[in-house]
């Protein structure tokens, strides 16, 4: 079989987990499987463990897509890869798609499993806000895959990797944009809409002022704070954290809602979230229906001790 | 005698400092900034856009007259995002106005269409069991067409547009301009202000729509309808009154082969209560059926609550065995104009203005229909308007719109209501009593009861409590649902940050605010802290807003909000 | 300058979205509206326009229904709208979808082609990078500010780790991100003025399309089954006796959450 691909996206000279996660799921699958490393010195891909293709060309020394199409056109072109695969970021996704466009390959994307069936390549995405799960498949090869963030967990302990050089050209529409100029901005902390962890708080909080236990357990996990919109109605919090249906949708990995009563209005914003924590006095409240943790409680004991707890720990 | 009791807290009592005037003004903008039409019709539901339709098709009929009335002859604006989305009706429609309106250009079976109503039965309910009864000779419904309003009016705007009206949709008709006695067009609400009222960066202001003449055709609780009336005197008889309706769509496993109405539970029957109502269930096709109950807003319960009623209706073993396996896929609640003749306006007419359809009155209670009445009307208003277009005729001639309300009078809408005109008053009276009155108004075609009866505003009815509340069933988002996941279902995404548009006193007395989030289907009112002073604070979320004008029959005011806002119904 | 702008006509948010049960397609038939972001891509062509005269053309592909979404963008104050639709584009994929785009945009020739990022109905989220290499084009995406300088465009984009400033001479390829702008509200002399607006409506064949290039025929990939989510497993619920701050801990330790 030919290989299977897996692009390893990279910042700071460190590989990205999600790409190491779908690397891992792509040697679970069997078969030839390589990841890709464009554009950073040896030294990040020799941990990975794995066959790596690199290529180190100039024209990849910042990360823009484009010129990583070509690279991957060629790798494709020289290796007869029937399947490439991407974990989503900013980057992969225009990667990915610049990649399906110039091979007339089929991208499915927002996958969050990869099964083999009769030897044919599955892939599993859910819709309409996770109410649906969808089987794709691709007609023909190569196959393009992208991978939803986090969906799978990268192998415990990589080893010295095979790393193949390669060398690629670039078409000249390739390398028209410039990057100018990179800026880390250094916030608070994630932005709701990146944030791995929310904790977000709703009228169960009390008032106003418990926006604060809110905010101190998420700085504890290096999450965001959210909330409902009845707390930004009442001007407990501002509408830029609000979730629900006007206002943010987010699917962290982790969701910790506190004195959240669950109505759908903010179900729809949070709901495919990779695990949701509930604390609410209320035992009816509907939250509980779809938490996967559910505590009744008082917000106001259970979440400064959870933060002491974790602070311990850390 | 007996001795009365101490009367409860009446809500008209407590009506928030906003007059109906306050919706008039002279135009503002500059003469160059306006935007001319020549008719200029508001609210696209069926009676504006049967104006519509009529007219382009007479325009179209004689061009030199489209030509005079300038680039835009005809124009409708709605509030909802495109017509039928704030339109919510049964609905059983009366084929007969829509043949007048379209003649030999469309039969009927081409308009959206559930079929002809295939049979039809009506319940006395009790909470375990239902007794059906004769058919009332009003609710014959043979050769009637099941349909959806919201389909309907999605279906009028596209025949409007094709015979050239200018469809102005997610606009909001905030103020009727009246200079020297005489209606010239309206000016729309602003778009774009946030939480205080202040101009946000996207800020768009409202213009100035004139126009030679002004159609409200604003349906239920029509904001500028009712400054209209207030402003050039057209009161009718009785006040005007209304019930709220809520209905549910649902998806079912069996098709519902008949047309079934029921009165009785979960209403109560003694006159105390003020509890005049029933539910409707229709077929919509093979796989749907649309599910609503009705009450009366003269009760006086403070936690009645249509919602739940409905809510409480479906565990009707009778309603249970047609929900089976089904889901609910719908939901919305609109008021229903039920005064009937006697609370309709002494004229429809004021210079450059008409009134048609529900906004004016005309429904017909005890037949449950007034979607016919309003096409009717709209077209009446149509050929009157064209008349005035005439060779020899003009507009702004005192009187112009006289033969407006002359056809109406004359047609057989104007019949109909005669002869049920105390239907729904005597009602009033308990619902055995006012059984046996109404049946003697039907068999005498209106002569008797011999006396008009009067009637009160909803809103002077005084509250008592009972404990209501404690017979609703809880949610269990399968079955019954809570009012917050009926709002999301209705469609309604308003942006949460737009000025308040419903006008209620936010420190009243507990029973009135308790009143309030009851009555409320869509829970905007919440009861906020005791004062301390006998009154407890009010709290509004008026994103939740359905528009449906419940509050406006209760001691609030429902004042339009940005255009757009509000539900998308599609299929109610 | 002449901006392209590519919109996408969705399912209404608030309807319930099915997928039809024998093509696996999403049931188009309700109520759409014009995705919400694409809005933000209108407004910034529109002042882009304002700023440095010219046209902006909105395109789309997709039912006859998105006549409604094109007219919304002609009342905002786009110039002239251009709706591919054919009976043999339904069940495009990325693939498909990027042909006919580029196909038009090959005709247009804009020195400035713009997407809204993200589309409310999961589908097609990252189109513009498949049309920018169809159209051989320098591609700028997640932009959240834009500035058009001497034949240059300049944004800056969005990352997970900070933002990046990329300048690409035109004509280029931007997909914006909502955070650029605040979409303007039609006016109503615009609503008004938007149905007597150019709005050329094009097939396959007319852009030179065989019926092998789109729809299911165009598209490489494919929906093999649709079912309900399983049911959540070990949904836990506990009663606070004093220890569930402990029990928190724990659970988020065992599924490797802290």
């Amino acid at each position: 079989m030919a290989p299977t691909l897996v692009f390893l996206e990279h910042h700071d000279g460190v590989l990205q987990q999600g790409a190491l996660g779908v690397l891992a799921k792509a040697l679970s699958l069997g078969g030839d499987v390589a990841g890709v490393v464009l554009g950073a010195g040896q030294a990040v891909a020799a941990t990975c463990g794995a066959t790596v293709y690199v290529c180190d060309d100039p024209a990849l020394a910042v990360p823009l897509p484009q010129p990583r199409v070509d690279a991957l056109e060629a790798l494709v072109a020289q290796t007869g890869a029937e399947t490439v695969l991407f974990a989503a970021s900013v980057l992969a996704a225009d990667v990915a798609a610049g990649l399906a466009a110039r091979l007339g390959a089929g991208l499915n994307w927002d996958l969050t499993d990869l099964r083999l069936e009769d030897g044919d390549l599955i892939g599993t995405r859910t819709a309409f806000g996770d109410t649906v799960v969808v089987d794709v498949a691709w007609k023909g090869t190569p196959r393009i895959g992208l991978v939803r963030a986090g969906a799978f967990e990268p192998a415990e302990a990589a080893g010295v990797a095979n790393m193949i050089p390669f060398d690629a050209t670039f078409q000249g529409f390739s390398s028209l944009a410039k990057l100018v100029e990179r800026t880390h901005e250094e916030s608070s902390g994630p932005s709701i809409e990146d944030a791995d962890v929310i904790v977000a708080g709703g009228r169960g909080l009390g008032r106003a002022e418990n926006f604060s236990l809110c905010e101190a357990l998420a700085k504890e996990l290096g999450g965001a704070v959210g909330a409902t919109r009845a707390v930004v109605d009442a001007g407990w919090y501002p509408y830029s954290a609000q979730v629900g249906q006007t206002g943010k949708s987010v699917s962290p990995r982790l969701y910790i809602a506190c004195g959240i009563s669950g109505a759908i209005q903010h179900k729809v914003g949070m709901q495919s979230s990779g695990t949701i924590v509930a604390i609410n006095k209320d035992q009816n409240a509907p939250i509980f229906d779809f938490a996967d943790l559910g505590v009744v409680g008082d917000v106001e004991q259970v979440v400064p001790k959870l933060t002491a707890l974790l602070r311990a720990r850390a | 005698m007996r001795k009365r009791k101490v009367a409860g807290v009446r809500p008209a009592d407590f009506v928030p400092p906003y007059g109906a005037t306050d919706a008039i003004s002279a135009p503002t903008d500059a003469r160059a900034e306006r935007i001319e039409v020549g008719v200029l019709i508001v609210g696209g539901g069926p009676g504006g856009l049967a104006c519509a339709i009529r007219l382009g098709q007479l325009l179209e009929e004689h061009p030199e007259i489209a030509e005079r009335l300038g680039d835009v002859p005809v124009a409708v604006v709605e509030k909802g995002k495109q017509p039928g989305s704030h339109l919510l009706s049964g609905a059983v429609v009366n084929p007969r106005s829509l043949r007048r309106l379209f003649g030999d250009r469309l039969r009927i079976e081409d308009i959206p269409n559930y079929g002809k109503v295939p049979g039809e039965s009506v319940y006395m309910l009790t909470r375990g069991s239902a007794f059906r009864i004769p058919l009332p000779p009003t609710m014959r419904n043979h050769g009637n067409w099941l349909m959806s309003l919201s389909q309907l009016g999605r279906f009028l705007g596209e025949q409007a547009e094709g015979v050239g009206a200018a469809i102005l949709p997610e606009t909001s008709a905030e103020k009727l301009l009246v200079e020297h006695g005489r209606v010239v067009g309206i000016r729309t609400g602003d778009k774009g202000r946030g939480r205080d009222g202040q101009p946000l960066a996207n800020f768009e202001a409202g213009s100035d729509i004139v126009a030679k003449t002004t159609v409200l055709a604003e349906g239920t609780q029509g904001h500028l309808t009712a400054a209209a009336i207030d402003h050039f005197g057209l009161h009718g008889q009785n006040p005007q009154v209304w019930a709220l309706g809520v209905k549910e769509i649902w998806k079912v496993p069996r098709p519902l082969r008949r047309v079934v109405h029921t009165m009785g539970w979960p209403l109560r029957k003694s006159a105390k209560f003020g509890e005049f109502g029933g539910s409707f269930i229709y077929p919509m096709g093979d796989d749907h059926v649309s599910i609503g109950f009705v009450v009366g807003l003269e009760y006086r319960d403070v936690e009645l609550s249509a919602h739940d009623l409905l809510q409480e209706f479906k565990t009707h073993p009778k309603i249970q065995r047609i929900l089976t396996d089904s889901e609910r896929v719908g939901w919305g609640a609109k008021t229903i104009t039920e005064g009937g003749f006697l609370s309709l306006p002494s004229r429809f007419n004021a210079p450059g203005l008409a009134l048609v359809g529900e906004g004016a009155g005309l429904v017909n209670v005890p037949r449950l229909k007034g979607i016919h009445y309003a096409i009717e009307s709209g077209i009446l208003a149509a050929e009157a308007i064209f008349r005035t277009f005439q060779p020899g005729e003009a507009p702004t001639r005192v009187g112009a719109l006289d033969s407006y309300d002359a056809s109406l009078r004359e047609s057989y809408v104007w019949k109909e209501l005669r002869e049920v005109r105390n239907m729904r008053q005597v009602f009033d009276k308990g619902f055995f009593a006012g059984s046996a009155l109404a049946s003697a108004m039907i068999v005498s075609k209106g002569h008797l009861p011999p006396k008009d009866f009067a009637t009160e505003s909803n809103a002077a009815a005084p509250l008592l409590r009972t404990g209501r509340a404690a017979q609703y069933p809880p949610a269990d988002g399968k079955f019954t649902f809570d009012k917050l996941s009926s709002v999301f279902a209705s469609g309604n995404r308003t942006r949460d940050d737009q000025p308040n548009h419903l006008r209620v006193r936010t420190s009243v007395p507990r029973d009135v605010a308790e009143m309030w989030t009851w009555l409320c289907p869509a829970q905007v009112y919440e009861v906020g802290e005791d004062n301390g002073d006998g009154t407890v604070s009010v709290k509004v979320t008026p994103s939740n807003c359905v528009q449906c004008g419940a509050i406006s029959a209760k001691g609030g005011r429902l004042t339009p909000p940005e255009g757009g806002s509000g539900p998308e119904y599609t299929l109610t | 300058m002449k901006i392209a702008v590519c919109v996408k006509h969705v399912p209404d948010a608030t309807a319930q979205k099915r997928l039809d049960a024998s093509t696996f397609r999403l049931d188009r038939t309700g109520e759409g509206a014009l995705n919400p972001t694409d809005l933000n891509a209108i407004e910034e062509a529109l002042r882009i326009q304002a700023a440095h005269g010219g046209e902006v053309v909105v395109v789309t592909l997709g039912p006859a229904k998105a006549t409604d979404s094109l007219r919304k963008a002609l009342a905002m104050g786009v110039d002239r709208s251009i709706l591919v639709t054919d009976d043999a584009a339904a069940g495009s994929d990325l693939l498909a979808t990027s042909a006919a785009l580029a196909a038009v945009l090959a005709n247009e020739a804009p020195d400035l082609t713009l997407f809204g990022q993200a589309s409310s109905d999961g589908d097609g989220a990252v189109l513009w990078a498949a049309v920018a290499d169809r159209l051989r084009r320098p591609l700028i995406s997640q932009v959240a500010t834009l500035t058009i300088e001497a034949g240059t465009v300049t944004g800056k984009r969005q990352t997970e780790f900070g933002y990046d400033r990329i300048t690409a001479p035109l004509p280029a390829v931007v997909a914006v991100s909502d955070a650029i702008n605040e979409p303007r509200y039609p006016s109503l002399k615009g609503i008004m003025g938007a149905k007597a607006k150019p709005q050329a409506v094009l097939s396959l064949a007319d852009l030179g399309l065989g019926a092998d290039a789109s729809g299911e025929a165009g598209s490489r990939t494919r929906v093999v089954a649709v079912a309900p989510p399983a049911p959540k497993a070990g949904r836990v619920r506990i009663d606070d006796d004093g220890t569930a701050a402990e029990k928190i801990v724990a659970y988020l330790i065992e599924r490797k959450l802290a």
